[in-house]
């Protein structure tokens, strides 16, 4: 790919005049995705695809240059600025990789809530992406809000189950984004039993409500493109749980490792048409997100969210990326009985106010590893011996996607080749929507010095 | 102001969080989407449109080929609007200005770091005009729909001038320098009801200095209260960064 995008750069600063017949088309700032890309296409005069390309411009950040030097207590609150929609899954990555470099166990109930913090960022974002970005698609129209008026009551229904979901992440973690309750050692505040009780019913009449979006989606099934190509799809695995919070990193096709040797899958890299690094493990590129997670754990889906994959014709393997929508909504589903099961949990043992125990901080290195909504992230850190941050890793779900988005619009190519512009156009969209890419996020770093001399920044006076 | 003005959303470097804020309208989004003609929201609308009377951007300037979109969006819109931390104050981008450019680039990409483009992170209003600020990281909801309101009334939303710590003792909280801890509500810009210190945690200092913010008593109290130059500083880079001598 590098290579065929270099020689492109040079064809066009050669100045090889574009002739008659060939023709580019530019999806210049993917709409309804978060953060900057770019779908270009080129097409000859019988429009047929002869290449098209994922290109990410988003500005980069330099997060993981950010945190150097800074205090292990403001790393969770810096780094969940990475993205808005996955902020407490960034906090939450982020306290497991400082946590893991000191040493650090949390008690039982900090673990619990956690999880259910995972879960109700899962169904807020899940339940953003499929109706307010996806589902305009499936209409035909431009955006969600025109189905106010020709489909009020699915909106109302998906919009109602949305609210929970984020009263659900204020009420655990405090806001619904960038929130404070999470730190390292422990929670800042916790929920009442009280209100713990009242999102209990909430989240059972969301149950039903997602019957519905179910349904709804089961109706439109037929909308989504026929096109399949396998590749590796890579999650966290455990044995006794759809892994979210905690688990091994596990594959398709390879064996399952610990998150401590995440480079050994996730081998990043740059090229020169993205901001953004790419990722490959065994084949030329792999895929995670909801799609992954459903492929590799489906076993231990819910009940509910299991007939709910029946319903849409979900099976796994699923080799169809677009379907990665369609898994989002099982995982709402599941998200939201193992929920209401870890509540039902809290409420029976009583929940318990624990001051965080201070956090013994010595130098070392750790690494956290969650699924958020478009799938595993990883954060690796090492710490000084004032616990100040020595060096950082973040490796985000939509980096390890981009190679697989090119890989599936390459084989995409022969079925779109001969369609009209504003159908190939429509078709790519969908494609890249459908991984839900956090593009604002995939800027960041990797130390590929390999230097052994990295020391504590030293800060420049301004 | 036309009666149902044209309104666009646009971002530069940010984390998409304040429009995210926006689009967790949910209900009331669609009561605001009748009142006002949406012609460009990226986040979850297709049809673009380029003629606006509002523009509300989110996110730091960061790079010198952002300044020709930032100029271009100012000179068509009436009514420009920073939105959120990044807009307003630079935010959370500004942790880099601390660092050399060369350190930072090569932290990152290495070798590759040729093939970026950037620059000291910096508020909208280093560049172009701004007729209104939404603050905070990420802003209030409430104060979002309120400062729209406003607009559509013809005026202007001004944010509160003075210090968290006015909200603060309003939620009724203790004060965290009573629990040992910095906080810098003493000089941050109110309007947040003092949410995160409601929460369990301290005042981060997200909506930027209030205007009359008296740093050196600021600086007298966190010293009587034990902390040193370098534990005011970790917090006061975190969103003070942009324009001050930290
Ligand atoms: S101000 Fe905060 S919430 Fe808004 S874009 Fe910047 S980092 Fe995100
Ligand atoms: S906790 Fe912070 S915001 Fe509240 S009164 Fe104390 S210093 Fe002010
Ligand atoms: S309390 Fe401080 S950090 Fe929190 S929202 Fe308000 S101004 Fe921002």
């Amino acid at each position: 790919m590098t290579k065929a995008a270099a020689k492109e750069k040079k064809e066009k600063k050669s100045g090889s005049p574009a002739a008659a017949g060939p023709r580019k088309l530019e999806v210049k700032h993917l709409t309804r995705v978060e953060g900057h890309g770019n779908i270009i296409v080129k097409l000859d005069a019988k429009n047929h695809v002869q290449d098209c390309r994922w290109e990410i411009v988003e500005a980069p950040r330099f997060f993981e240059a950010m945190v150097q030097g800074r205090p292990y207590e403001d790393i969770h609150h810096i780094v969940s600025r990475i993205c808005g929609i996955c902020s407490i899954g960034h906090q939450l990555c982020s306290i497991q990789a400082t946590e893991d470099a000191f040493g650090f166990n949390a008690s039982e109930q900090t673990l619990e809530l956690r999880k259910l913090a995972l879960h109700a960022e899962n169904l807020q974002s899940h339940l953003l992406h499929i109706g307010y970005l996806v589902l305009p698609d499936l209409l035909g129209v431009d955006s969600v809000l025109p189905l106010a008026q020709t489909h009020r009551e699915e909106l109302l229904n998906l919009v109602a189950c949305r609210r929970v979901a984020n009263e659900f992440s204020r009420l655990i973690c405090g806001r619904t984004t960038h929130p404070q309750r999470l730190i390292p050692g422990g929670m800042e505040k916790i929920p009442t039993r009280a209100e713990l009780q009242e999102l209990q019913s909430k989240l059972e009449g969301s149950l039903s409500r997602m019957d519905r979006i179910v349904d709804l989606f089961a109706a439109l099934a037929d909308k989504w493109p026929d096109f399949k190509r396998p590749t590796e799809y890579v999650a966290l695995v455990s044995p006794s749980e759809y892994a979210l919070y905690s688990g091994e990193i596990g594959s398709s096709s390879d064996i399952n490792r610990p998150a401590s040797l995440y480079r050994q899958v996730t081998n990043e890299y740059c090229v020169p048409q993205s901001t953004a690094k790419w990722a490959k493990n065994t084949g030329e590129s792999y895929m995670v997100g909801a799609l992954a997670r459903f492929n590799l754990n489906h076993r231990l889906l819910k009940p509910g969210a299991r007939q709910a994959a029946q319903k849409l014709g979900l099976k796994a393997p699923e080799h169809n990326p677009y379907l990665n929508t369609v898994a989002q909504l099982v995982e709402c589903v599941h998200s939201t009985e193992d929920s209401l099961e870890i509540i039902a949990g809290l409420l029976a043992r009583g929940l318990k106010h624990e001051t965080p125990p201070t956090i013994r901080v010595k130098a070392g290195k750790g690494v956290g590893a969650v699924e958020v909504p478009r799938g595993i992230l990883i954060h690796s850190y090492e710490y000084s011996d004032e616990g100040r941050i020595i060096s950082a890793d973040c490796v985000i779900p939509t980096n390890q996607n981009h190679g697989n988005i090119q890989m599936d619009m390459d084989a995409l190519k022969p079925m779109l080749s001969g369609l009209e512009p504003e159908a190939i156009e429509l078709k790519l969209s969908m494609l890249v929507r459908g991984y839900d890419p956090c593009i604002s996020c995939s800027t960041h770093l990797l130390d590929v010095s390999g230097t052994p001399a990295r020391k504590l920044v030293k800060f420049v006076r301004v | 102001m036309p009666a149902k003005p044209k309104v666009a959303f646009f971002d530069f470097a940010g984390c998409e969080g304040d429009q995210l804020q926006v689009a967790n309208l949910e209900e009331r989004l669609l009561d605001l989407a009748s009142h006002i003609d949406i012609v460009r929201f990226r986040e979850i609308k297709s049809i673009k449109q380029d003629n606006y009377d509002i523009a509300f951007v989110e996110g730091s300037i960061t790079r010198p080929e952002d300044e020709p979109r930032i100029r271009e969006i100012r000179d068509r819109a009436t009514i420009l609007v920073a939105l959120g931390a990044c807009a307003t104050i630079g935010g959370i981008n500004c942790l880099k200005n601390f660092l050399s450019e060369s350190e930072y680039r090569a932290t990152v990409y290495g070798q590759f770091s040729r093939w970026y483009s950037t620059y000291a992170a910096r508020p909208l209003s280093a560049v172009v005009r701004v007729d209104m600020d939404i603050h905070g990281c990420p802003v209030d909801r409430d104060e979002f729909a309120r400062a729209v309101k406003e607009l559509l009334l013809g005026k202007i939303y001004s944010p509160p001038d003075y210090p968290v710590c006015v909200e603060c003792k309003m939620a009724g909280n203790i004060c965290r320098y009573e629990q040992g801890k910095l906080c810098l509500g003493i000089v941050t810009r109110a309007g947040c009801k003092a949410c995160c210190v409601s929460e369990g945690s301290v005042c981060w200092g997200c909506r930027g200095p209030a205007p009359d913010a008296n740093m050196d008593a600021a600086g007298q109290i966190m010293d009587s209260h034990g902390f040193s130059w370098l534990d005011a500083q970790d917090h006061l880079r975190l969103y003070f960064g942009f324009n001050s001598r930290l």
